[in-house]
Formats: structure tokens, sequence, C-alpha cells
């Protein structure tokens, strides 16, 4: 399986899942869709990187260490899905978002520092240039660097996972392995 | 059998099955969801006329959208509304807004009893980290992952590797565990144990009180630990048992902390100077100044301050409130300053009233609001305007996390209010 597609030299490092979906998003996101609000209140800056035309077709996110920190929200990754993200390259991610993408077709894979900033610099040198990313090699074209990539995540993009089956599959054994805890209905 | 981490014992017990590439399919002793991110794991059920598995194992309650000092949204009363309806049909148990014991529901799960030693804990928000101070497996997950609770009462997750972060010595007067937790990722980022399940060890912990240690869980995710634990009876770590990683904290050699930017590990001494790029192409470093408003070497207890706030799931429980009102007994929040409190609970709320807590904050010039997550959060009215500075006990100091352009100094509880008397950010040992 292969990802391609124009690629944003996104450049920061430490994005919160807040930024990409701020609260404020919620409204736009009722309003025009889920990718309407993706970084809704950077969006506002004319210079932001995602307001150039040359990116609007844009489906890889080439960005800099501790993307996707902070809140848990799936909102921020429904945010990138919808406007048409696929892959997010980065040299580490929040363990949470990780997880939130791999429910969401897009991929997340770990592009080591030197690399990532070698592809950043591409990127600025050849605006609207599009990048290939090899799920089966995990190999970034056209630079030939190598991208570690989750063997679950690759699966759930290649083949497809219900989750949802495969675990009511298991639910007999799921509900032998609980352990004793208070009824929630003694609170409440 | 070869010696184990207190992690390693509660995640065994709980695994299903293992999956070839990766995940093991974990089962969820308690599920806990709120108005947020729930609604729409809903949906995702009805879509597949799925039911709940285990109400009994699963507990609702509203606290991010509630109103704490002012007024209900539209839309905060429609998902209020939307967590109690599907709560009723599912026949989840419900605390709604209004009910004795509605509160943060990282705030009520151990208050209530639920949360305990042993178990695994999973909640459709972050910092669920914090019921693992009592030697809980205690994570986030996202919606999808929040619906396959629901019908299933498991869920597929990477098995974490295990750090150990052992903090000994004895803290100064006047540190907390929050500032620990400002001091841990000061020194080592916000992703430090990203992949890891964290376990704080050492004599400083052991003598943390129950709460101060669910404040340092609470922040283990600020750290990139999706989940944090501290042993208590009768789990613990066995002698021998190996970590794949470790820091180490001198508890002595910490001052209070601060934030002066715009992620939790920009932080710094109070008392200390806003510090300046690394180097000309250090970007993240200049842009979260020009978001703050300072300049590099400017002295943080010269920044002055609009708001203070002491509440959320990080520091909204009896222990934070009695300290910041031993801060402020007999002394008044400067003019100018916007002060709330929001108690974490409305058993906490009700507590602190008993004690008389209530009055000494209102006589000081704080708001005494309702429990919810309130200016942690800005998605229920209580906002901190644009281009105003806020000391918060919260958890997060992000761009825009108390309001479009707000900005966010996290402190203990103690520190916030001493500054709100001060009207700058100072620790409360530099109170006059």
């Amino acid at each position: 399986m292969i990802i391609e597609g124009i690629a944003v030299p996104f450049g920061y490092a430490s994005v919160d899942t807040d930024a990409m979906f701020p609260v404020s998003g919620e409204q736009t996101a009722a309003e025009h869709g889920w990718g309407a609000a993706l970084f809704h209140r950077w969006r506002a800056d004319p210079s932001f990187i995602l307001n150039d035309p040359a990116y609007r077709a844009a489906t890889i996110l080439v960005a800099d260490a501790d993307f996707g920190i902070g809140s848990s929200r799936e909102t921020a990754v429904w945010a990138l899905a919808g406007a048409g993200f696929r892959a997010v390259l980065a040299p580490s991610f929040g363990d949470i978002f990780r997880s939130n993408c791999v429910r969401n077709g897009v991929l997340t894979a770990v592009l080591e520092p030197a690399a990532r900033l070698r592809v950043h610099e591409y990127l600025l040198a050849n605006p609207g240039a599009a990048l290939t990313v090899d799920l089966e090699s995990s190999v970034l074209e056209p630079l030939g660097e190598p991208l570690r990539i989750d063997g679950f995540a690759r699966r759930v993009l290649v083949e497809g996972v219900d989750e949802f089956s495969l675990l009511l599959d298991l639910a007999d054994r799921t509900d032998a392995r609980l352990g004793p805890t208070p009824d929630t209905r003694s609170v409440a | 059998m070869a010696p184990r981490t207190l992690f390693a014992k509660v995640w065994e017990s709980h695994v299903v099955d293992r999956l070839d590439d990766g995940p093991d399919v974990l089962a969820i002793d308690l599920h806990l969801i709120h108005e947020v991110t729930s609604l729409r794991a809903f949906e995702m059920l009805a879509e597949r006329g799925l039911a709940t598995r285990h109400p009994e194992r699963t507990l609702g309650v509203a606290d991010h959208i509630v109103p704490v000092t002012g007024q209900w949204t539209s839309r905060a009363r429609d998902w209020a509304d939307t967590l109690a309806r599907n709560c009723a049909e599912h026949g989840i148990p419900h605390l709604p807004y209004g009910h004795p014991k509605q509160g943060i529901v990282h705030v009520i799960g151990p208050e209530l009893g639920l949360s305990g030693p042993g178990l695994t804990i999973a909640c459709g928000d972050s910092h669920t980290s914090t019921h693992g101070a009592l030697g809980a497996v205690a994570f986030g997950i996202g919606t999808t992952q929040v619906a396959h609770v629901l019908a299933t009462q498991s869920l597929l997750i990477n098995r974490p590797k295990t750090m150990e972060i052992r903090v000994d010595g004895v803290l100064g007067p006047g540190v907390t565990s929050k500032d620990l937790a400002l001091a841990l990722l000061a020194r080592h980022g916000n992703l430090a144990a990203a992949g890891h399940a964290v376990e704080y060890r050492g004599s400083a912990i052991e003598a943390l009180s129950p709460e101060a240690r669910m404040t340092l869980c609470n922040m283990g995710i600020e750290l990139g630990a999706r989940m944090s634990m501290v042993a208590a009876p009768p789990l613990s770590t066995d002698e021998g048992a190996v970590f794949d990683a470790r820091l180490t904290l001198d508890a002595a050699g910490v001052p209070p902390y601060v934030t002066w930017g715009t992620n939790p590990a920009q932080s710094v001494p109070l008392g200390a100077r806003v510090p300046g790029p690394a180097s000309d192409t250090d970007d993240s470093t200049k842009r979260a100044l020009a978001y703050s408003g300072l300049a590099p070497g400017t002295p943080i207890a010269d920044v002055t301050i609009d708001a203070a706030f002491i509440g959320s799931c990080t520091n909204g429980r009896i222990e934070d409130l009695r300290a910041a009102a031993q801060v402020l007994r007999g002394r008044r929040v400067a003019p100018g300053v916007r002060a709330v409190v929001a108690p974490g609970s409305m058993t906490v709320r009700a507590r602190a009233e008993a004690e008389g807590l209530d009055e000494v904050f209102r006589a000081a010039g704080f708001e005494w609001g309702t429990a919810g997550c309130s200016l942690c959060i800005a998605a229920n009215g209580d906002l901190i305007p644009a281009g105003a500075r806020c000391a918060s006990t919260t958890n997060r100091n992000f761009e825009g996390r108390q309001g479009t352009g707000s900005r966010t100094h996290l402190m203990s509880p103690a520190s916030v209010a001493a500054s709100a008397v001060a009207g700058r950010l100072i620790s409360a040992s530099e109170l006059s």
C-alpha cells in the first residue's frame, strides 16, 4: 500500500490536540464539517501554512517532535482526516493521539529528527511537492528516508480490522478477566 | 516466578488475548464516561445496534461543560441532556449536574471508592492517569475506544514499556507534588515518558498523601505517559523487578515552579527569569514567548496577572483548597485580579464549606464556584479573555486552553493563592 500526495513542511514542534481542534472549533465543525475546524485558531492567521493555496490538496503533514500531545480528543484526528490528511510524519507522537489515528485511517510514522529536517528542507525548496509513503517497505520517497510504522497500524490501514467484531468475539473471555469492583449503581 | 513490576501484575491479570502484530486485548474493570467524549461513542453503538455490556462497571458524570461560575450555554445543556438520556437508555448510573456527588470524573472516582489498587480503569479523558495513584492501571482513550469499552468492556492497546521515576529526599517547605511534576517536565520534556507506564517511587513519593500522588499521576500524561502509578497496599513492585527506563529527581533540590510558555515543559522555578530561545532556529520558543507576551530575561516575579484559578482534576481536591486557604487567610486578592475556586466535586465543596474554607476564599475576594472543569477547559462559559494572564492550578498551558488568546501559568494551589494576592507570579514564601 502506498500513500502519495502533496506534503506540508509543517515545522511546528509540540503541537497539542487543543491546537488541532480547539473547543471553539465545535461550531465550525457542526456547520462546515470536521476538516474546516482543523487548526481552527491558527487558520485565522493568513500566513499560516495551511492557508497557502499550494497545500490546499495536501495529504501528508511533516511535523517536528512531540506531535499530538495533550488531550485525548479524537476530534483532532477527525479534523485531520476531514481536511484530507492521510499521514503524519514526525520524530515523536503523543500516545493517545497515535492510537486515535489508527482508528481513523490516518497513518502516523516516525521520521528521525535528522531525516525530518532533510524532508522539511526539501519541501521548503519544492513547495507543493509530493511524497510517497510505502507501507510495505517503510520508506519515504523520493528521499529514501526510513520510517518506523507500527505493525498493527499498518494492518488496519492495509487490510482493515473490525475491532468491534474482534472484541465482541472475545467478550466471554473478557468477562472472565474482570476483577472485583464496586458496583457503580451503589453511588448513583 | 520472576519479580514483576506493579504495572506488570495489574496488566497481565487483565490480558484477554495478545495479537501477533502488537496490541493486547485488555479487560477494563471500570469505565468512567463524561458528556463530551461519550456523545459520539453512543452514536457508534447505535449504528451497530449494540448495548452497553456492563453498565454496573460504568459511571456517567457531567463535568467538562457544566456551569461553575456562570450560566448554561445551549450546547452545554444539550450535551449534558444527551449524556443523561444515553445513560438512562443503557442503564448506566449517572451523576448529573446538581447531584451532591457530582464532580470532575477523576476526583469522584477515588472519592466514591470506585478506583482502587489492581484495577484497570479507562475514560475518554487523558487525565485518567490520575487514578493510578491508587495502584490502578488507568489511562485515557479516544471516543472510538469509549465505544469499544461500552460494547465489550475491553479494548486493544499496545503494552507500554515501564519507567521508574524515583524521587528521594525531603521536599522543601511549601513545595508540592505539582512542583515535582513541573520540575520533571522542565528537565525532561513533554514526551520523556511516551510509550511507558510510569511508576513513581522513592522516599519523597512515600511521604506524599494519596491526594498529592494523584496530582503527580495526573500530570504524568504531560510527561507523555499514558498511565502513571504509585504502589498501594496490597500491591507493589517486587524486589528485583526491572524497569525499562528510569529517571531520578532529588526532592530537596526542587523549588516551587511555574510555566512561562505554551506547553507544560516550558517551566522555570518561581523567582527565576523567562528564558530565551536556545538558538536562532528555535521557533518553538520564539512562538511561545510571542504568544505569552514575555521578553527573555524578564524576572518571573515581575509578570503581573489578571486572573487566578484554583481547581481541576489536577488540584481541585480538599487538600489543595486547604493549602490555598492557608495562604489567603487574612489577605485580599490584588485589585483587578479575577479569582475563582472551582471545587473538584460537590463532595469536596461540601467538606470545604464544613471547614469554613469557602468563607476564607470569599473574604479574600475569590468567587466560590460549583464543581466542574471550569477554567481548565474553556468549554463551559468560564473563560480568560484574550491577552489576559491567569495563574492556574490546572494541567495545560496550551495556546487558547483557557479561552482564545488566554495566557496560562501553571502553579501549585499555594503559589496561585500567593500570586492572586500579590497580583504577580510569586511563591507563597515570597508573600510579605
